[in-house]
């Protein structure tokens, strides 16, 4: 198998990065193909959750590229909005969010994704953790009653109906405005009780306005494999490995435990694995590397989920793999050729 | 070389002055520690006493007087130790020293570490007369909320205690044995009612017959309400 | 020896310039974990403004009596018998606060802050330098506690000192009263300090500057009125 390795002219062996340090990315074009693959899963959360999905987005990407523009010194502000990354990592802590999360806490998120996730690394390409991901935590620590109050999926027939709740005034509490609905997750983790695998297909549950739809995720994800924006073994890794773990469990308790499909359906497991663990800052540089990445992962989000105390553990599998990427990098170095590994 | 080794020799100073020293400073220290102790040692036990008072005329209601009970050999011993176990009891008493009820403690570990409460058990009528956290680490601005938010404090007076209570979602309360847990706070409401259902389960049957309860011995009058 | 330093200067130097905290970075332990609300912070400042002040007067004062080889274990002893005085005694004034600073006041012991004064200065200096010193030091260390204790109650609760500043309505940011929130405030005050350091050196430099070109014009003025 090895040598064979070395004699098969395996084009996929071109497209690594070289294992060396990591550099800056300096490419936009890069950046464009994953707004490219965001489009249909943003169409999707504008339908089911209308203006107040819209809101969010704004909100939130307004608040990361003013916390770029702030924290950039003057010479380098121009390139540094102009390369679009700030902007894409307010549209993805935004796809994380609850459609009725008052504005003026996505804003805080999209500030501390930028600040706290990115610019006190010292930027682009320096951070540890996925900006997006850390200004979620940083919210669901922070106020974890609003970003657990779920609404309910409408239709593009409820388009104009804000959520009361998003218009809290800043630093004030967000007035509850009808029944919370639960997600997918926290049915089955609190009441045992599935969901049609249909809905979470299409993605007419509750939800962050942008994870709902599994066939608008698949679709972006689909496209930015095929251009080769990402490294197609991250996200093949997670799902097998998630599918795989919540088959076994599902085979020992039916009732207890879901069904891989549903697993891999729900939640932000599909969000996650194409554009957050996909990050090329925050994921391994080696094959192997990142097979070990996303197994880590896709085992990490069903633990959590399964035994830990929250329905949803993909914000933390990833954070957490992101912390152990530099290990992984430093143990997955390929063998010198002609030296004894 | 000889001359560089009497000098150091010299600038060492004997073990004897070492441990001098340091059985000086140690003795001192002692001392002062020792008096601090006995200075401070009465308010200290006052406090600790108070507190626990406090609770027990919280728990019950229109109580006068209190007393500790210990469970030894299988029956209820008046008992007038500082200590405090798992095993101790109080019980109230009215202002004319009829008995009112008994106050029941338990513990359990909540979400971060132990919590111990305190309830107040009428058993007459078989209710819960209310319930405080005598010691609780739980997180503060959530899980804290089951001793500050009144709201679910409240739901623990007159609360009849004919089978085990139950924790359900806030705002699905149908039952006289439900009680409506904390929105953020679901694993330390659950704690309180799981740490009360334990206690009772555990005292119901060595409590005396009712008319059988310990008379007023000792009593320890009812704090001034300042 | 510092005697051509003012006693003055030796107290203001730990309050700003040697803050323990924010130019130190030392006594991190119950920086982080005691100042969740103001009230607990300034009592825990306090306490170890004693200490600290009490110890190194007695390290002072008696620095000629302790031998070099045990210096360590006797500050510790000294340290420790400040450290003990003060739980008894909160345990007995204030019982709710000792119970919310709970295992961090006799930790004022491993406090390096505390230590560290009594080996560089107090054991070297004499007792009216020695005490400036602590005041100094104690009192840095105080409104870093103070500032940090205040942004995560205010944050955390919505009050400073337990008065409500918001009204009723105020969403918590729970995250602030939790330890995540020690640390984000600690690094976003050191943050500001630096920042704010750098400015003072900067604009400090561009004064000098400005000093220096006056300077010049004017020798070159008296030149030229002297040529003329």
């Amino acid at each position: 198998m090895k040598n064979h390795h070395l004699k098969k002219k395996d084009p996929n062996l071109l497209l690594q990065s070289a294992p060396l340090l990591r550099q800056e990315l300096t490419t936009p074009a890069a950046m464009k193909d994953v707004w490219i693959a965001l489009l249909p899963a943003t169409a999707a959360s504008l339908w089911f959750f209308g203006l107040s999905a819209l809101l969010i987005i704004l909100t939130s990407i307004a608040g990361a590229i003013l916390t770029e523009w702030v924290f950039t010194d003057k010479e380098k502000r121009r390139f540094a909005i102009s390369d679009t990354s700030a902007g894409l990592t307010g549209l993805l802590i935004a796809l994380t969010l609850p459609p009725g999360l008052p504005l003026w806490m996505v804003f805080l998120g999209g500030c501390v994704s930028i600040g706290l996730g990115k610019v006190v690394w010292g930027g682009l390409g320096s951070n540890i953790f996925n900006p997006a991901l850390l200004g979620r935590a940083f919210l669901l620590g922070t106020f974890p009653i609003a970003m657990t109050t779920w609404g309910a999926a409408g239709g593009p027939g409820e388009f104009f109906q804000i959520h009361s709740s998003n218009l809290a005034l800043p630093f004030m509490q967000a007035q509850v405005d009808s029944m919370g609905a639960a997600t997918p997750l926290g049915l089955m983790k609190f009441e045992q009780q599935g969901t049609a695998l249909w809905s979470l297909f299409t993605g007419n549950t509750a939800g962050s306005i942008g994870e709902t739809s599994a066939l608008f995720l698949l679709l972006g994800g689909i496209y930015l494999l095929l251009r080769r924006g990402i490294d197609w073994r991250i996200p093949v890794a997670i799902f097998s490995t998630a599918a795989l773990f919540s088959l076994i469990m599902f085979l020992t308790d039916g009732d207890k435990y879901p069904s891989p499909l549903f697993t891999l359906f729900s939640g932000g497991l599909l969000l996650g694995a194409f554009f957050m663990a996909t990050d090329p800052v925050t994921s391994p540089l080696t094959p192997k590397g990142c097979w070990i990445f996303g197994i880590g992962i896709g085992f990490l989000v069903v633990l959590i989920r399964l035994f830990g105390g929250l329905p949803e553990g993909m914000l933390y599998a990833i954070l957490l793999m992101n912390a152990a990427t530099p290990l992984i990098d430093r143990y997955t170095q390929p063998r010198i050729f002609g030296r004894q590994g | 070389m000889n001359t560089t080794n009497t000098k150091v020799q010299n600038q060492e100073p004997s073990s004897r002055r070492l441990v001098m020293s340091m059985a000086i400073a140690g003795f001192i220290s002692g001392v002062i520690i020792i008096a601090i102790y006995v200075l401070t040692f009465d308010t200290i036990k006052e406090n600790k006493a108070r507190e626990l008072r406090e609770a027990v005329f919280k728990v019950l209601p229109d109580l006068s007087h209190m007393q500790k009970l210990h469970f030894q050999d299988n029956k209820l011993v008046i008992v007038k130790s500082d200590g405090m176990d798992d095993e101790m009891i109080f019980s109230g008493y009215d202002k004319d020293d009829n008995f009112v009820g008994y106050a029941i403690q338990g513990k359990a570990p909540g979400f971060q570490d132990t919590v111990h409460i305190l309830f107040g058990y009428l058993v007459s009528n078989s209710t819960i007369t209310g319930m405080q956290v005598l010691d609780s680490r739980e997180t503060p601005g959530l899980g804290d909320k089951i001793f500050k938010d009144m709201d679910f404090v409240n739901e623990f007076v007159n609360l009849p205690m004919t089978k085990n209570i139950k924790a359900v979602k806030k705002g699905t309360k149908t039952h006289d044995n439900e009680i409506d847990a904390i929105t953020g706070a679901t694993i330390s409401s659950k704690v309180v009612v799981k740490i009360i259902n334990q206690s009772f389960n555990k005292w119901s049957t060595r409590l005396p017959q009712q008319g059988n309860e310990p008379a007023l011995e000792l009593q320890e009058t009812k704090v001034n309400q300042q | 020896m510092a005697t051509d330093v003012s006693a003055y200067e030796e107290m203001i130097k730990g309050l700003w310039r040697d803050n323990p905290v924010f130019v130190q970075v030392l006594g991190m332990c119950p920086m982080l974990a005691v100042t969740n609300s103001a009230i607990n912070a300034v009592v825990m400042g306090l306490a170890t403004f004693f200490v600290l002040v009490g110890s190194s007067f007695l390290v002072s004062s008696f620095k000629t009596f302790i031998p070099k080889q045990v210096r360590i274990s006797l500050y510790i002893i000294i340290i420790a018998t400040f450290v003990t005085v003060v739980d008894y005694s909160l345990l007995a004034i204030l019982p709710a606060i000792h119970k919310e600073l709970g295992a961090f006041i006799p930790l004022i012991v491993a406090n390096c802050m505390i230590l560290g004064r009594q080996e560089a200065f107090a054991s070297k200096h004499n007792v009216k330098y020695a005490v400036m010193d602590a005041v100094g030091m104690s009192g840095g260390f105080l409104i870093a506690m103070l500032a940090l204790g205040s942004v995560r109650e205010i944050l955390g609760v919505g009050a400073l000192f337990g008065v409500d500043l918001f009204g009723s309505n105020f969403e918590p940011w729970v995250i602030m009263i939790l330890p995540p929130g020690g640390f984000l405030t600690l690094g976003l005050l050191l943050l500001f300090f630096n920042w704010f350091t750098e400015r003072r050196r900067q604009f400090l430099i561009k004064v000098a500057d400005a000093d220096r070109v006056l300077a010049v014009e004017k020798v070159d003025a008296q030149g030229v009125k002297d040529n003329g």
